[in-house]
């Protein structure tokens, strides 16, 4: 027991710190890094709580996926993140604000489970306990075959998705010099010209 | 532990199994054979509707679920999804001749054309609340992508990007209403909503039905919700537009009639007063913002958010008499805008398209018959009879007057009085103003779909009854 209390500690305080350090830090590059660091800790704490299909999603789309994306355009881009900063002062009530009506709404729903448990109802397809089977397990036992529709639903709409972006931005340039191999192979040694080039003139 | 589940039935779902099947061969054919296939791709693409009306028509009439109760047909689904066959046939027709004049006759307008109706059909025949998002998602996501399809136009893009950003704000609507209903429910699935709500409706079910409520207006582009739909209209290539116009409508009506008799029938005096307002709301909007519109395209826009606001009123009365009233609207609807897009579709000299209602002038000298047709549509449209137009209303209104909605039914014959008014302009300019210089002959898919629906909406007034009678069963079958 307490060693589980003392991993909860470890990943929690973790996760909190490295998610005040991305948005302290100064540095762009830094808050992504810091940002991977808090997913990566919230994970463990899922592991610990036997949601390990969502820990391994967090870890493979946040992490592998988003985090590193977000990393490719803060590189990329050339934000100025000083000035984006400037009015942090400014936004820190309305933040402040949203914080508070956040954290009012998780208590109330926690307060609910607490005060009335008779509230929650039961779902139409429960969820397995984790000593019976794994919930990737649940999740593939329905996934492929009560959910079949859905999932080739989804597998249409990522096709759209696709294809709408090739459509739109995809284009032909020309002018491009690209390699032309056969072209090249083809070439006979009259086709070549050797030409002396004067130094520090050129052609 | 493996607990084998029975394997769904796939005939029900044959007409989206061939689309889906045949998309994915026709973006691998247009991929190898590359910008040169679209040509082929058009036809193909009609081939495949044709196979799916075919397989549509084939179902057998009664209630079938399958896919685990995630999907259903019925007369209605099967009504329904032939009329929005039949108009993603006709946005295909439409563009062939202008997406190769204009140059933006890539491969995959057909395609996305083909995706956008496989997710109608899914919408139409959706029996929860995630089989109705994923085919609305579907539907919506190939329809941005369509609006933007001639990228090198400002307007073009303009309209892609607006209906994007407005309609991922109404599907987050509707999956905020879908989440709340499933919350306060404990059920996405539509006939365990039903047996659920009977007549006890709670606050959290209400505030859930009015977030999809305002999904599904957006989607029709029924008044509060119609902001996109003058912009998009006017930015997308006509074809596009004509597209718009008629197939996600249908889909649109069909999945309002779905969601609101299949899964809310036991709480109509909540959602009737909402359909009431929309009704009324878009077709004030309708008929009087038309006034001042001088773009035939704006103006159709507006047209067919009145037009959207008649179908309604068959809604809001809720009764089989309504709905089938509702399913003849549509079908009639279809034919109007259909032939009414193809004369807009027909003013063009050389590579320059007209598209303002002055462009008309004089046209029953130099095209007399496509002047008569237009005049033919306008009339429709305006509800005059012998046409077709009148019909449709005639159906409206009377459902709703037997359903004790009389102040509804007289508010729709004002403002379509006041919608003629606009409709009628069309036919003064084009028989008793200046004619101007002669456009180019019409090119003959164009012309195809303008006999065939000038042919349905003169002639719908000799034989009424098979459209009325289908309607009629597919009404019945929802109830």
């Amino acid at each position: 027991m307490t060693v589980t209390a003392a991993f909860f500690y470890l990943f929690a305080t973790i996760t909190v710190a490295s998610g005040f350090m991305v948005i302290a830090s100064r540095n762009p590059v830094q808050s992504v890094l810091f940002l991977i660091l808090a997913f990566v800790n919230a994970a463990g704490l899922f592991l610990m709580m036997g949601a390990e299909f969502l820990a391994m999603i967090l870890v493979i789309v946040y992490v592998g996926a988003v985090a590193v994306l977000f990393l490719f355009v803060t590189m990329m881009l050339d934000v100025d993140f000083a000035e984006l900063r400037q009015g942090f002062l400014q936004y820190l009530p309305f933040g402040a604000l949203i914080g508070v009506v956040f954290f009012l709404e998780i208590t109330l729903v926690i307060g609910a489970y607490i005060i009335d448990p008779a509230l929650v109802r039961s779902p139409s397809v429960p969820i397995p306990s984790p000593d019976i089977m794994t919930n990737t397990e649940a999740l593939g036992q329905v996934l492929y075959t009560r959910y079949f529709y859905f999932f080739q639903a989804a597998g249409l709409i990522l096709l759209v998705a696709m294809i709408g972006a090739i459509v739109l931005t995809l284009r032909d340039r020309v002018g491009v010099r690209r390699q032309n191999i056969s072209v090249q192979n083809a070439r006979t040694a009259q086709d070549v010209q050797v030409r002396k080039v004067p130094f520090r003139q050129g052609l | 532990m493996n607990s084998a589940l029975a394997i769904p039935a796939f005939a029900p779902v044959l007409p989206e199994i061939i689309l889906a099947v045949g998309v994915l061969v026709l973006v691998l054919f247009g991929a190898i054979r590359g910008e040169r296939s679209s040509g082929i791709m058009n036809v193909l693409a009609l081939a495949l509707i044709g196979a799916a009306l075919i397989a549509v028509l084939m179902l057998p009439s009664d209630r079938i679920e399958t896919m685990n109760g995630s999907f259903v047909i019925d007369s209605f689904a099967k009504f329904m999804k032939s009329l929005t066959l039949v108009a993603s046939a006709g946005g295909i027709i439409l563009s062939i001749d202008f997406m190769r004049r204009a140059g933006i006759d890539r491969f995959e307008y057909p395609i996305l054309i083909l995706l956008s109706t496989i997710g109608m059909l899914m919408v139409i025949s959706s029996n929860d609340l995630i089989a109705l998002y994923l085919g609305l998602e579907l539907l919506s996501l190939s329809s941005y992508v369509i609006a933007a399809f001639d990228r090198d136009n400002v307007r073009s893009t303009e309209a892609g990007l607006k209906y994007f950003v407005l309609g991922a704000l109404s599907s987050g609507m509707l999956l905020y209403g879908a989440s709340l209903v499933y919350g306060f429910t404990g059920s996405v699935s539509f006939p365990t909503i039903a047996a659920t709500l009977q007549g006890n409706a709670g606050f959290g079910v209400i505030f859930g039905l009015v977030f999809v409520a305002a999904g599904i207006a957006f989607k029709i582009s029924a008044v509060p919700f119609h902001m996109w739909t003058p912009d998009v209209y006017e930015g997308a290539p006509t074809p596009v537009t004509a597209f718009f116009a008629a197939a996600p409508k249908m889909a649109g009506m069909a999945m309002a009639t779905r969601v609101f008799i299949d899964a809310f029938p036991g709480i109509i005096g909540q959602w009737q007063q909402i359909i009431v307002f929309i009704s009324i709301a878009s077709m004030v909007l309708g008929s009087f913002a038309a006034i001042g519109q001088r773009n035939i395209k704006r103006l159709m826009a507006y047209s067919s958010i009145g037009n959207v606001g008649y179908a309604l009123i068959g809604l809001a009365a809720g009764t089989p008499e309504g709905i089938q009233g509702v399913a003849v609207y549509m079908a009639i609807y279809l034919a109007m805008t259909l032939g009414t897009f193809a004369c807009i579709l027909s003013l063009r000299r050389g590579n320059v398209m007209f598209e303002t209602v002055d462009d008309l002038s004089g046209l029953a000298r130099t095209h007399p018959v496509i002047a008569f047709c237009l005049a033919m549509m306008m009339f429709s449209l305006a509800g005059i009879p012998p046409l077709a137009g009148f019909f449709a209303k005639f159906a409206i209104f009377t459902a709703a007057i037997q359903a004790n909605l009389v102040a509804l039914a007289v508010i729709g014959v004002v403002t379509s009085v006041v919608g003629a008014y606009y409709y009628l302009r069309i036919v003064k300019v084009m028989y008793f103003d200046e004619a101007v210089a002669a456009y180019d002959p019409m090119p003959s898919g164009v012309r195809f779909v303008l006999a065939l629906s000038s042919a349905f909406v003169v002639l719908y007034v000799l034989i009424p009854a098979p459209l009325t009678a289908a309607a009629g069963a597919a009404a019945r079958s929802l109830f």
